[in-house]
């Protein structure tokens, strides 16, 4: 992205904003809350006023956004169906049930989401996510508001299946970014300034007791609280 | 079981009324009264309450119909909202009663007077009910159909109008529970058959337990018609809750 400039009336939550985001890796966008990352991430999916979408994108927000009417598989299938390409939708349902099965609800797909957990509906959202086959993900907060053991799981999976995927993901959880993140970059300040990339080392999903690992989340925790001020 | 021991006390609390006052039967008759001519006037009843069971459930299905219609043009079309919706609150500010003679002028004495008036007072919960189901869709998913690349028109029809069917459901059921207004002024206005026909000719005549009987077939009667509407709206919305 180049020379973006995000601001409400005349609240600026950035501006000469310009970011390289790394083909095929997952990039972690790490803030405190209201630094204004979900701002960032709505931006690149064209979905503020006046900031035209750079390239198609998959997006996947906080709460799982599944249609109540709709089966899980149909939900999946979500923008094909919005689309109205029947084409397209007949070729894209067998990787819709392969996504649903890769995500552990293979045996769920009739049912309606109010059937299902909240760790997965966030899977179905997952998968609905991944269906879309777009060059880029966007995912906002994904795991915010699970247990901390569906969270855990649901981490893994994701860094499992976006493998190979440019992704970005926006979270206030610096384990979280360690965890899933090829590449972390620390947002702060108002309006926010984005830090220089950092790489831990490591295949993702890493494991959290590596004690490199706390070291560099030390210094994360370090880097937001002291550049929030 | 509670509603029923209710209904006993108070028609028990009437019996007992009538008897204590010496009432008579042409002012106040006794509800074993009225039990009695309903049985006697088993047939009669029965014909005018299909009368005006015809008028209300078509009127019902043209409010529904219309109102539907109109929330979603309002929905889809500013310009279109602009322009029609002051005539639809008119149309709400002139009390019914007032133009009930004016649609029997037009429409005539038979079943289309009363079904326009019916629709009349059923179109306006269902237009404002769905029209603010549909304003009001979870900003989330107007978000991910964005992202998808979904035209204006496959969101309302996908997204916006599935999402909004809660609140036509609950508009529905406002429009059950008013539609036999529409339907009974209308027969009181002019008419020659119905529930409203048949209460008007018996209290003229001074057949007032004849009247009561009328009014309890059109108490059950709209209870039906709202229970069926309630029925039908839960089996086709499942989702209540909108949910996020």
């Amino acid at each position: 992205m180049r020379d973006a400039r995000i601001a409400f009336g005349d609240r600026l939550v950035a501006r000469d904003l310009t970011l390289e985001f790394p083909a095929g890796r997952t990039t972690c966008l790490l803030g405190r809350s209201g630094v204004g990352k979900t701002s960032l991430l709505r931006w690149l999916a064209g979905l503020l006023p006046d900031a035209p979408r750079q390239q198609p994108v998959a997006y996947m927000a906080q709460s799982d956004l599944l249609l109540p009417w709709l089966s899980v598989l149909d939900n999946v299938l979500l923008g094909y169906r919005l689309r109205r390409d029947r084409s397209a939708l007949a070729a894209a349902e067998p990787r819709a049930r392969a996504l649903l099965a890769d995500v552990g609800l293979a045996d769920r797909l009739g049912d309606k989401p109010n059937q299902l957990s909240g760790g997965m509906r966030q899977r179905a959202a997952l998968a609905r996510t991944l269906c879309e086959d777009r060059p880029v993900v966007l995912m906002d907060e994904p795991f915010a508001h699970l247990d901390a053991v569906t969270r855990l799981e649901l981490q893994d999976l994701a860094a499992r299946l976006l493998a190979g995927r440019t992704a970005v993901l926006v979270t206030h959880d610096p384990l979280e970014a360690l965890r899933v993140g090829h590449q972390i970059r620390v947002l702060s300040g108002t309006p926010f300034i984005v830090g220089p990339p950092i790489e831990p080392a490591g295949v993702v999903p890493r494991d959290l007791a590596d004690p490199a690992l706390s070291g560099l989340h030390s210094g994360l925790v370090a880097q937001l609280r002291g550049q929030a001020r | 079981m509670r509603p029923l021991i209710t209904a006993i006390g108070l028609l028990l609390g009437w019996e007992a009324l009538v008897w204590a006052t010496g009432a008579p039967p042409y002012i106040l008759p006794p509800p074993s009264r009225v039990l009695a001519v309903m049985v006697e006037r088993f047939d009669l009843l029965l014909a005018e309450a299909a009368w005006t069971a015809i008028e209300m459930i078509v009127g019902l299905l043209l409010g529904l119909v219309l109102g539907a219609v109109l929330a979603i043009v309002f929905a889809a079309s500013v310009g279109w909202r602009r322009w029609a919706l002051p005539l639809v609150i008119v149309s709400q500010a002139i009390p019914v009663i007032a133009i009930a003679p004016l649609l029997v002028l037009w429409l005539g004495y038979g079943l289309a007077s009363k079904v326009a008036m019916a629709a009349l007072v059923i179109f306006f919960p269902v237009v404002s009910t769905l029209y603010d189901g549909l304003r009001r869709t979870n900003p989330g998913w107007l978000d991910l159909s964005r992202t998808m690349d979904a035209s204006p028109a496959a969101t309302l029809l996908q997204i916006r109008l599935p999402a909004a069917l809660p609140a036509f459901a609950s508009g529905a059921r406002i429009a059950a529970a008013v539609a036999p207004i529409g339907a009974v002024i209308g027969e009181w206005v002019g008419a020659s058959a119905g529930l409203g026909y048949l209460m008007t000719l018996s209290l003229a005549r001074g057949q007032t337990a004849l009247a009561f009987a009328a009014l309890v077939v059109l108490c059950l009667l709209g209870l039906a018609l709202y229970y069926a509407t309630d029925w039908a709206a839960r089996l086709f919305v499942p989702w209540q809750s909108q949910g996020e």
